[in-house]
């Protein structure tokens, strides 16, 4: 019974964080002493299976069907079900995307197991796998045991698994394609065109990163810079009051205790001191990055990280290293 | 439309959380209850859907018996009425186990669309909603961000990765996972607390809905995990500083 890796790929493309599941599936395999198997579901996968074939995996699962090239709970739950009855692996390792968390708890639910979602961390005791999930919004954590019979499953959090120390294999895994009977008629949900959409308002409450700028940005024509970042990271660009007061940015961007208060998982100040009527507003941000001139503005208080700099040349640098890294 | 949403309550926002001394879970006696804030789009979705369409909204919650407070705001936003399965393991059983209890509630029930909140502030699984639909035998939908009714279904935005979006129809009775943010929710008025306590909340056992409690997850230890708050100051050129703190952000805080 192996440890089986679901990757994920959308058109053709992986998504990037299924190596850091197949990552997590190597480590898991190695403290249970058990291979590790690769499957991607889709169709016309020959290409992304041999990709796959290339890493150090006992074999590869090619579940290929036309039904399978458009997404949906019901399909993708039905194929990799078929799939994973047949081949009966010890534990079901898949990366925590949008649409895992659509359909792997019906896939578990599906084959009467449970699903253990988003884990950050997870070892073998005596033999037994072990994981760590965050309680309480990231207040706490638990160590979480199955009960029950494998197959086990468990979906892994972006970032808690390093896709970088994945090893290739010096031949390449066989590739096999399950027998997959799926009718369409199966698939009750009709998806339609994707499409994206220019945001209407800013919601800062709900943003996952911030990039908040402060007096420290000097003139308005600089507040690209800071935007330039914040897109880069996929987040929203905030202020402190003072830039919104200038009518530098509309007043909806404002945090702290007379504008929004927020709690991003990465709160990226720019420039700004951190007067307490800011502090307020973001303190309950996860991570907290400070970039400034002044070693002892009071932001660095609340900061994870901090970078004492000349911000015009810190935040480009960050930019286009968050860009590299976000591939 | 027969609209059920379902309903967690769970620890204050602002709850003091203490590990208690079984080291399992935290003190309860010191906290105060909500309702699970991202159910509370799920509910305002439903009121919605019937000023909309007509028809019915009951809300249905799993927990101990102080989860019958969170059906009754449910009741004074305007819900029509209540079912409560009452146990007080279901306050932090897994989602699996929960979501049977839930289900065989709904099946007493005939409905169209069950809606629920993405996930929960203290277990946050963000699956119950998922394996209800799986056991409910209904299609299902996640991270909606806009319902609406069509001749044979509903057409749905379901909101992607990285500023996407997508459409998806499908046939009722189906269950969605609403987007928190989705609407702007409603406060009870004071009518509608007083109406409240006249609306039917029926409660059930596990027992007599036939449902088991055996978890099939268990949390071992709960405990804080090792944070230092002390600043690191990344030093460096410009371009050497960025670098290490992409590094850091990606491997050590895991926040990108």
């Amino acid at each position: 019974m192996s440890v089986l890796v679901i990757l994920e790929q959308q058109g053709g493309v992986w998504h990037k964080m299924s190596w850091e599941a197949l990552a997590a599936g190597v480590e898991l395999a190695r403290g249970l002493g058990r291979p590790v198997a690769a499957a991607v579901a889709g169709a016309d996968l020959d290409s992304l299976a041999a990709e796959l074939a290339g890493y150090r995996v006992e074999r590869v699962l090619s579940v290929d069907h036309p039904l399978l090239a458009e997404y949906s709970p019901d399909g993708f739950t039905a194929a990799l079900g078929q799939m994973i009855r047949a081949r009966q692996p010890f534990l079901v390792v898949l990366p925590h995307t949008y649409q895992v968390r659509e359909f792997a708890p019906k896939l578990a639910a599906s084959l009467d197991r449970a699903l253990v979602p988003d884990v950050v961390g997870c070892r073998v005791e005596g033999g037994e796998a072990v994981f760590v999930r965050q309680l309480f919004q990231g207040k706490m954590n638990a160590d979480v045991a199955v009960a029950g019979e494998p197959p086990y499953f468990v979906s892994v959090q972006a970032g808690a698994f390093r896709a970088d120390r994945l090893e290739r294999g010096s031949a390449p895994a066989p590739v096999e394609k399950p027998a997959i009977a799926l009718e369409a008629a199966e698939i009750r949900t009709r998806p339609l065109e994707r499409f994206q959409e220019a945001k209407r308002t800013v919601d800062l409450a709900a943003a996952e990163i911030i990039v908040a700028v402060g007096r420290g940005i000097k003139e308005p024509e600089n507040i690209p810079l800071a935007e330039k970042l914040a897109q880069a990271l996929g987040g929203e660009l905030g202020a402190s009051r003072p830039i919104c007061d200038n009518g530098w940015l509309p007043m909806e961007r404002q945090i702290g205790s007379s504008g929004q208060t927020v709690s991003p998982k990465l709160y990226v100040a720019v420039g700004i001191s951190g007067a307490i009527q800011h502090l307020v507003g973001m303190k309950g941000s996860r991570t907290v990055v400070a970039i400034n001139k002044d070693a002892n503005a009071p932001i660095f208080e609340v900061a994870d990280y901090g970078i004492v700099g000349n911000l015009f040349e810190v935040v480009p640098a960050l930019t286009e290293e968050v860009l590299k890294a976000r591939g | 439309m027969r609209i059920v949403v379902c309903l967690k309550q769970v620890p204050s926002r602002d709850s003091l959380l203490r590990i208690d001394e079984s080291q399992q879970w935290v003190r309860e006696t010191d906290l105060s209850w909500e309702i699970n804030e991202p159910d509370t789009f799920a509910l305002e979705e439903g009121l919605r859907l019937k000023e909309k369409h007509g028809g019915e909204v009951v809300v249905v919650a799993a927990g101990p018996a102080r989860a019958a407070s969170a059906i009754r705001e449910a009741l004074a936003k305007g819900a029509d009425r209540g079912l409560h399965v009452e146990d007080d393991a279901l306050g932090r059983l897994d989602s699996f186990t929960v979501a049977r209890a839930l289900a065989a509630a709904i099946r007493t029930e005939p409905f169209d669309l069950v809606l629920t909140g993405l996930q929960s502030d203290d277990l946050g699984y963000g699956q119950t909603g998922v394996i209800l639909a799986e056991l409910l035998g209904v299609p299902h939908a996640t991270i909606i961000m806009e319902v609406a009714k069509t001749d044979g279904g509903i057409k749905v935005k379901r909101e992607l990765e990285a500023g996407w979006f997508q459409y998806v129809e499908m046939p009722l009775p189906a269950l969605l996972s609403i987007q928190s943010g989705i609407n702007k929710v409603r406060y009870a008025t004071l009518m509608g607390i007083k109406k409240a306590k006249s609306k039917e909340l029926k409660r059930f056992t596990p027992a007599e809905l036939g449902v088991g409690l055996e978890p099939r997850q268990k949390i071992r230890r709960v405990y804080v995990p090792q944070k230092s708050k002390r600043t690191q100051l990344i030093e460096g050129l410009a371009k050497e500083a960025a670098a290490k703190l992409v590094e850091k952000l990606r491997f050590e805080a895991r926040v990108l």
